[in-house]
């Protein structure tokens, strides 16, 4: 699923329709799988991430276009639907509830061919700062203008309007997650679709080389408008998505903070294949809905992991998902597995103690009322004892070290196995 | 009107600021005419071509291609009108295959333009159009291989390959051997010489060798003029040229033949 390696002749094979099918499976079975509640709202907002994460990278990863106001559109669209949603109830709007999403796609290609104008006029620095001076704008309208935004309370909609079709409602939250899911699955399947068609290819290559692109016809301003335009459809749709979700649009989701989070997830997930934001989306999902649970210092423990992607694995998880299948399929993995539970034990350790560390600072700056001590992982620690202070730094140290040392020993065996299979590449070219 | 030449030049001028690069060039290529342009350095030859290319505008004078006239047009409506041009460093996609490449440089003269409804796996004429042209540079056995993974000689064929895939009647080659050996050199003349056949070719050049061996004639530019353009023996002859430019590099080139 590569966005940029070419199949033979790139049709859909027996293998893709594989993978397509399991999708869908997983998506049916999983809510009876996973049945509480919490499961089956988290499985909802997955599917509405996954939509808007797959629309960022269309402008992130085929793009090469660093966007910090995808939320506008996104945003935009749960606005607009959450009015669609309202004039339906009110008998003025005479489309199923079902639809609702198609109305947020849109609005969010609609303020696409608006804003996207002087947006994708220019490439590089000059876009990003473009984006993040309408995001700023947006965000600052949704407070000027309460009569559409609806102020800090923002506007809240009911989605159970009208007869139910076919005894659907849209009143419990498994109907909404199928509704979500069928979205999910054909928003996928078209922004899929997208990659592999001229201008998807052109896209990619105003990425590698916009000058280029000008001298073999292509005006790169259109190539990038119309693909702005495209993302921002599917944008608005997962923003229809979320207006059916919960029922109601604050300013939030119009905020330059979403935005970060697209960026943020995506590039976690992995840019540069087209199944990494959909990784990046279900962790947006769990770290928003578990790990705030688990911890306050939920947005320090992601910002470390981001610093740490960035620096050693700036292709995301997909990234290392697709490098380790290669060392599988040339048989070199088995030699590296020793290697990786070393690096996981040794993680472990530093992560422990670093993570004590972190949790005693955040208890004496938030928790400090509720007495000196804590607990952790089922350990007791005490923020006035210099015991739990100087264990927790060593423990944070030592493995630190150890890390260290097996992440070198690790690279080198890393690349010793990277050079042999592309020797052996290069052997077999010769023959 | 210019009178059926592919590419003509009328008092062409180009300033960076206070510095004119371009005065006052003329120049008049028939079509199916192979020409090198030859000249020292600074004399302004890359610069012609950007003009021509459209990657700059120029300050004054007119550009005709095939009766049409494009000065102050952009580089893809050029591109549009049968013009295409290769780079002296290396300029291609990246991250694409080497058929991506070749494909993506055909799209828009079979009519594809922006077009999101279609697949690219069913675009019969494109896919076979990039084949063809992947056999003809030799690069089929890379079919697959990302273009910043090639050497740096299958890049510069690759770079060729791109520049001819819209089938553009005009060809200008910004010196299309630059950094390469002398045996990759005859090989890739002999290439340019194939894939170019038919067409209107424009090459800035400077080895003497390839000039001689690719041109049918010969454009001198000194100091942004052209101040001689004909036959190779007629250039080689002509006193200003000699006096200007050429004199002294065929006067080594001669000395290196009689030392032989």
């Amino acid at each position: 699923m590569a966005s940029t390696t070419a199949s033979r002749f790139g049709a859909l094979g027996p293998k893709d329709l594989v993978v397509w099918f399991a999708a869908a499976a997983v998506m049916v079975v999983a809510p009876l799988v996973f049945h509480s509640g919490l499961a089956v709202t988290m499985l909802s907002q997955i599917g509405i991430a996954i939509v808007a994460c797959l629309s960022y990278n269309m402008l992130l990863g085929q793009g090469g276009m660093l966007s910090f106001g995808h939320a506008v559109y996104s945003g935009l669209g749960s606005y607009i639907s959450i009015h669609a949603l309202k004039a339906i109830g009110g008998g003025t709007l005479p489309i199923p509830v079902s639809l609702v999403p198609v109305v947020g796609g849109l609005a969010g290609m609609g303020f696409a061919v608006l804003l996207g104008f002087v947006t994708t006029k220019k490439s590089g620095t000059t876009f990003a700062m473009i984006t993040l001076g309408i995001s700023e704008l947006v965000g600052a309208m949704a407070f000027m203008v309460p009569e559409f935004f609806g102020g800090e309370a923002g506007i809240a909609a009911n989605r159970v309007v009208g007869k139910p079709v076919l005894g659907i409602s849209f009143g419990p939250q498994i109907q909404v997650y199928y509704l979500i899911a069928v979205y999910t699955l054909l928003c996928t399947a078209g922004m899929y679709a997208f990659t592999r068609t001229p201008l998807g290819r052109m896209l990619n290559a105003v990425r590698d080389n916009p000058e280029r692109v000008e001298f073999i016809g292509y005006n790169t301003q259109r190539v990038r408008y119309f693909s702005f335009i495209i993302a921002g459809f599917f944008a608005g749709v997962s923003g229809g998505m979320y207006a059916l979700n919960f029922e109601i649009a604050t300013g939030e989701v119009v905020g330059a903070f979403r935005s970060g989070l697209y960026l943020f997830f995506t590039f976690l997930g992995g840019a540069t294949f087209f199944f990494g934001p959909i990784i990046g989306a279900i962790l947006m999902v769990v770290a928003f809905v578990l790990m705030s649970e688990m911890t306050k210092a939920w947005l320090l423990y992601l910002g470390l992991v981001f610093l740490l992607m960035v620096i050693y694995a700036p292709g995301g998880i997909a990234s290392l998902i697709m490098m380790n299948l290669r060392m599988a399929k040339h048989g070199r993995l088995g030699g590296l597995l020793v290697w990786y539970v070393a690096l996981a034990l040794t993680g472990v350790v530093m992560f422990f103690g670093a993570a004590a560390l972190i949790e005693m600072i955040y208890h004496l700056q938030f928790d400090a009322g509720l007495g000196p001590t804590l607990n952790f992982l089922g350990l007791t620690l005490d923020v006035q004892s210099v015991a739990s202070w100087l264990g927790a730094a060593v423990v944070a140290a030592v493995g630190a070290v150890l890390f260290e040392l097996v992440r070198r020993r690790f690279a080198a065996r890393w690349g010793d196995a990277q050079g042999d299979i592309e020797a052996a590449a290069r052997a077999r070219e010769m023959a | 009107m210019s009178a059926g030449y592919a590419v003509q030049l009328k008092g062409l001028r180009k300033s960076f600021g206070k510095t004119e690069i371009i005065r006052g060039a003329d120049l008049a290529v028939a079509p199916g005419e192979r020409v090198a342009i030859i000249g020292p350095n600074g004399a302004g030859k890359s610069t012609l071509f950007n003009l021509i290319s459209g990657r700059f505008g120029p300050t004054s004078g007119e550009i005709w291609l095939n009766d049409q006239r494009i000065d102050g047009l952009r580089p893809f409506e050029i591109a549009r009108l049968g013009l295409a041009r290769s780079f002296q460093i290396t300029n291609i996609f990246g991250r694409l295959s080497v058929f991506e490449n070749l494909r993506c440089g055909v799209l828009w003269s079979l009519g594809y333009k922006y077009s999101f409804w279609k697949f690219l796996a069913g675009l019969t004429d494109a896919n076979e159009r990039a084949e063809a042209l992947m056999h003809r540079i030799k690069l089929d056995r890379k079919r697959d291989t990302l273009a910043m993974n090639l050497t740096y000689a299958e890049q510069r064929a690759l770079e060729i390959g791109i520049t001819i895939a819209g089938g553009a009647s005009v060809v200008l080659l910004d010196e299309p051997t630059a950094g390469m050996s002398k045996s990759e050199t005859s090989r890739f003349i002999e290439l340019i010489r194939e894939v170019t056949v038919g067409k209107t070719l424009l090459t800035v050049e400077h080895d003497m060798g390839v000039v001689f061996g690719l041109a049918d004639k010969i454009a001198v530019l000194v100091y942004g003029e052209v101040i001689a353009f004909d036959t190779p023996p007629a250039v080689r002859a002509d006193a200003r040229v000699q006096e200007a430019y050429l004199g002294s590099v065929l006067a080594d080139q001669q000395a290196a033949q009689a030392g032989h």
